[in-house]
């Protein structure tokens, strides 16, 4: 469904993709981990459009990128941004923010896929008339699921989805997309800091360092423990809580 | 460890007078706190910050505290005028903020603030603070401390501007820490990394600690002991080391949600929220 080769993308003088390689098929669900400054959003951004200085190939559904994006493209693959806060027009309500993208590719019946659109993602009707700000954190995150939704694509870009919500909130929001992904075929990248998160949903997970993919695993072999590039062990000890003499093997990947 | 108590908490309540009437942020929280880590774990809107900042009176003006008792020795923290909160605050009791981003001068040097927190409570002359300061910023592993010490906050990244914190705070050298999400805006891997300086720190000058975050294995992993919060209210209470005992569906709730690297992909448990655990 997606194919990534040699990937490569620059701020100014900046490089900070560097020939980064994903291969995602149709029903999968890709896990990009990495801290900050390793490039992880900026692979997502770049699929989007967002990004305008960069070199490779993207394939998504067997058809090559160019400079821009057109609406097909839009129809085809959504993002889902990580802060709810700021993804939202704080001075519309659910209804409008959800609208605006059917009318925008003049799908009709806008009133009936709100009402869907909703339903999908576990918000009744109630919500439909109220801002952003009456809203909870994880309701907020529903709301920019639903408005990736509604255009009834086939790829969602996750740009950790699921950040900053608490921890109940995250479980709820992480079932809704495996169920989504499940009910409607979809096609998954998801992006995350959290080495259990990513392992939790998805089944190939690639480890980011500094705009380079460091290593690929998939998620069994998350689950034993078995990585082999050093920064990748450094990662996933550090998922295991605080020890001393773990940090004291830490190494510094500046 | 020493049995002795430092803190001692009963019956903390804060309340808010919003124009939408009153929130009641924390309802009764009790605890002493010897030279020992203490976590207090909760989600958003639990009133673990509320809890923190009010052993510092730093609730928001329009806060309202009310406590059976909370003294800090033999200081009534519940009953002290400005004046005396300036003798409490940073030199005995100091507190660490989430971000450095928000928290340190934007338009003041590094080094300048760090003088500031030394110089407010210990009588020294510049030249004196300025060689303590960069000791401290050595103590906290900055490895250039000239650099940093020259340094405007902009220019350090989010792990060193938290150490910077932790160097300013420590320098008063106060007897207790209360460190709320120090590390939540970090890397996992810098995370760490500054949490085992406040660990060394701490251990090494004898301080005691309380930890308020979000994360419950993290603090547990940390902590000595632990108290949950959930709205406001303290629903459990337990040694870091015995947290898989966890009696509280509220704690059993937190841990079971989290998602586990065993390669399971089934959906995950749900917190089902009782109306009995708000009321304590």
């Amino acid at each position: 469904m997606i194919e990534i080769n040699k990937l490569n993308a620059w701020f100014d003088d900046n490089h900070v993709l560097k020939d980064v390689d994903i291969n995602v098929p149709k029903n999968g669900s890709f896990g990009l981990v990495g801290e900050s400054g390793s490039g992880k959003s900026t692979v997502l951004r770049t699929i989007t459009g967002l990004v305008d200085d960069w070199e490779g190939e993207i394939l998504v559904n067997n058809k090559q990128l160019g400079p821009t994006r057109d609406k097909t493209f839009y129809r085809l693959a959504q993002m889902v941004f990580q802060d709810p806060f700021g993804s939202l027009h704080p001075r519309h309500t659910i209804d409008r923010i959800l609208t605006e993208p059917v009318n925008i590719h003049g799908l009709g019946d806008s009133d009936g896929r709100v009402v869907q659109a909703l339903e999908q993602v576990g918000l009744d009707n109630s919500f439909r008339f109220r801002y952003p700000h009456q809203l909870s954190g994880g309701q907020r995150q529903r709301v920019a699921i639903a408005r990736a939704l509604i255009l009834e694509p086939k790829i969602l870009l996750l740009d950790e989805p699921t950040s900053a919500l608490d921890v109940s909130i995250q479980a709820e929001v992480l079932n809704l997309l495996s169920r989504l992904r499940r009910e409607l075929g979809l096609t998954y990248i998801m992006v995350s800091h959290d080495l259990a998160v990513v392992a939790h949903m998805c089944d190939d997970i690639a480890i980011m360092n500094h705009g380079r993919i460091v290593e690929r695993a998939t998620a069994s072999q998350l689950a034993d423990g078995t990585l082999e590039h050093p920064y990748s062990q450094q990662l996933y000890k550090a998922a295991g809580g605080y020890d001393r003499a773990v940090v004291d093997s830490f190494v510094d990947w500046d | 460890m020493s049995n002795e108590t430092l803190l001692s908490v009963k019956n903390l309540e804060v309340t808010f007078n919003t124009p939408k009437g009153d929130v009641h942020a924390v309802r009764g929280v009790s605890f002493n706190l010897g030279r020992e880590r203490l976590g207090i774990v909760g989600e958003s809107g639990s009133g673990k910050s509320q809890t923190g900042r009010a052993i510092l009176g730093l609730t928001a003006a329009n806060g309202k505290i009310t406590a059976d008792q909370m003294t800090f020795h033999d200081v009534d923290l519940a009953n002290l005028s400005p004046k005396q909160w300036r003798k409490v605050r940073g030199a005995r009791i100091s507190m660490i903020m989430q971000d450095p981003k928000y928290s340190l001068n934007p338009v003041m040097t590094i080094g300048d603030q760090i003088i500031e927190a030394y110089r407010e409570h210990h009588n020294v002359n510049a030249k004196e603070a300025r060689h303590r300061a960069i000791d401290m910023l050595d103590a906290v592993k900055i490895r250039d401390p000239e650099r940093v010490f020259n340094s405007y906050p902009h220019e350090v990244s989010g792990g060193m501007g938290q150490r910077v914190m932790i160097a300013m705070m420590l320098i008063p050298d106060p007897e207790l820490i209360i460190a709320d999400e120090p590390t939540s805006a970090l890397d996992v891997t810098v995370q760490l990394q500054v949490m085992a300086i406040l660990d060394d720190l701490v251990r090494d000058r004898g301080m005691a600690l309380i930890f308020i975050s979000h994360d419950l294995q993290l603090v547990s992993s940390f902590c000595d002991r632990v108290l949950v919060m959930y709205q406001g209210h303290v629903v459990e209470e337990i040694a870091a080391s015995a947290l898989h005992e966890a009696k509280h569906p509220y704690t059993k709730g937190l841990l079971n949600c989290l998602p586990k690297m065993d390669g399971n992909h089934a959906d995950l448990p749900i917190l089902e929220r009782e109306a009995s655990w708000a009321e304590g």
